[in-house]
């Protein structure tokens, strides 16, 4: 039971490079040079990418321009590679980025900070430190017994999963860079003042006993030397691994998407998720909460719930507490933490979610 | 030598015990691979990220797939 509920919250971010891997790498300079060349190829077939899905619709396949089918199919056609395109050049920066840091390294950054600093220091950390949920028990307690404030320690494990580069490229390239920025900011905010609430209740002794009695031993694993080289095969490795892990959600939601994009009637999420009630958000959160999917399967059909007059704020409140709060990860949780402690850390985290809904609600009306 | 493979079972702490097991028998390194899957032990080696290899108690690497020269290089 408890190993497959590890199994399904393995969203790991951390790149493992194949073990039978042993031919050599390109050099650096090669991979230097072709980096530029590479970006242009990219950008030359990304622009190109809804005429190419315009033609395949109506020129190759018999469907009639203005039917919902050919809605559904040219959404399909031209918001899958755009996707996947988006997500290689994301995945490789941020894998690049991310290869600079590690959870050891993050701990020793946050042990004995102040709260608020340290809540802001841990919700910034959260976004580039490689993380994967199901080491989530041993970075709890490796953070905790290390002197990082409990608060603190909650702001990371607020916002790693949440505001990750999955998220924010997917929300760029779906429904525009404004977006992908109010969720950043406003998930980063939560991570913040969540992680500080926690840290004010004073709540250490909700930890589970084991822990608090346990003294871990604090050595880091001996740091290899990486060449640029090295960061940049780190980066590649992390695309193989992660798109390697996230297309099938990606295609899920796209083709979902897809579906509702062509044959849910115009203004149709006005009515259901529209902005004038005051229920619209709070069930937009306990909607969201059982259903367990990561980023890549979700904001697809958010964008396409935008399109249909769905909005802002109850799509943000939906989207964040799917990702955010998830069932599996509290049962992992669970081991370190008593149900008191993890109540509170739902209760924070859904009421930041809340607040976040109903003022892009207010504003955008 | 004893080693150890530090994960609570998904799928990337199983791809680390099958390279360091392939590397171990492929240098025919005298050495006891042992898998230790219980969240307090991994907690207690101070290991932050899964999965981690020990060498006779040392961290070697830490959430990451070792690659095999990586690891033919710890067991001399």
């Amino acid at each position: 039971m408890l190993k497959s509920m590890n199994e399904i919250s393995c969203n790991c971010q951390a790149p493992g490079p194949a073990g039978s891997d042993v031919r050599r790498p390109l050099p650096a300079w090669m991979m230097l040079a072709a980096a530029p060349l590479g970006i242009a190829l990219w950008w030359l077939v990304y622009t190109h990418l809804a005429a190419f899905s315009k033609f395949l619709t109506y020129r190759l396949l018999p469907i009639a321009p203005g039917s919902h089918l050919g809605a559904s199919v040219e959404f399909l056609l031209y918001d899958t590679p755009k996707v996947m395109m988006l997500l290689v050049l994301v995945v490789f920066g941020v894998g690049v980025i991310r290869s600079y840091f590690s959870p050891e390294r993050t701990r020793a950054l946050l042990a004995g900070r102040s709260l608020l600093v340290g809540n802001v220091l841990a919700a910034l950390l959260g976004i580039v430190t490689p993380f994967c949920s199901c080491s989530a028990v041993p970075l709890f307690i490796g953070f905790v017994t290390a002197g990082v404030p409990l608060g603190v320690t909650f702001s990371f494990l607020i916002a790693a999963p949440m505001v990750n580069e999955i998220a924010l490229g997917l929300l760029y390239g779906l429904v525009g860079w404004q977006v992908a920025a109010l969720y950043a900011a406003t998930g980063l905010a939560i991570a913040i003042v969540a992680g500080w609430v926690i840290g004010r209740l004073h709540l250490e002794g909700y930890v589970e006993d084991w822990v608090q009695q346990m003294t871990a031993a604090d050595q880091a694993p001996v740091e290899t030397r990486m060449t640029l080289r090295d960061r940049m095969v780190y980066g590649k490795d992390a695309v193989v691994e992660i798109i390697g892990r996230v297309w099938k959600y990606i295609l899920l939601g796209i083709a979902i998407g897809a579906g509702i994009h062509g044959f849910v009637p115009e203004g149709f999420m006005a009515s259901v998720m529209g902005r004038g009630d005051w229920w619209a958000v709070p069930l937009a959160v306990v909607l969201g909460v059982p259903m367990y999917s990561n980023a890549a399967g979700i904001i697809p059909v958010v964008e396409a719930l935008l399109g249909k007059g769905a909005a802002l704020g109850s799509t943000l409140a939906f989207m964040m507490s799917v990702i955010a709060l998830s069932l599996p990860e509290m049962v992992i949780l669970r081991k370190v933490l008593k149900p008191r402690l993890i109540g509170v850390f739902i209760a924070v985290v859904a009421t930041g979610i809340l607040i976040v809904g109903y003022l892009f609600n207010m504003v955008m009306s | 030598m004893e080693i150890q493979i530090l994960g609570p079972g998904c799928a990337r702490c199983e791809k680390t015990a099958k390279v360091v097991k392939e590397v171990v028998a492929e240098t025919g390194t005298d050495a006891r691979v042992e898998k230790v899957t219980d969240m307090m032990q991994i907690a207690a080696h101070g290991v932050v990220s899964t999965p981690a290899v020990l060498v006779d108690g040392v961290v070697k690497s830490a959430g990451k797939i070792p690659k095999k020269d990586e690891v033919a290089g710890w067991l001399k």
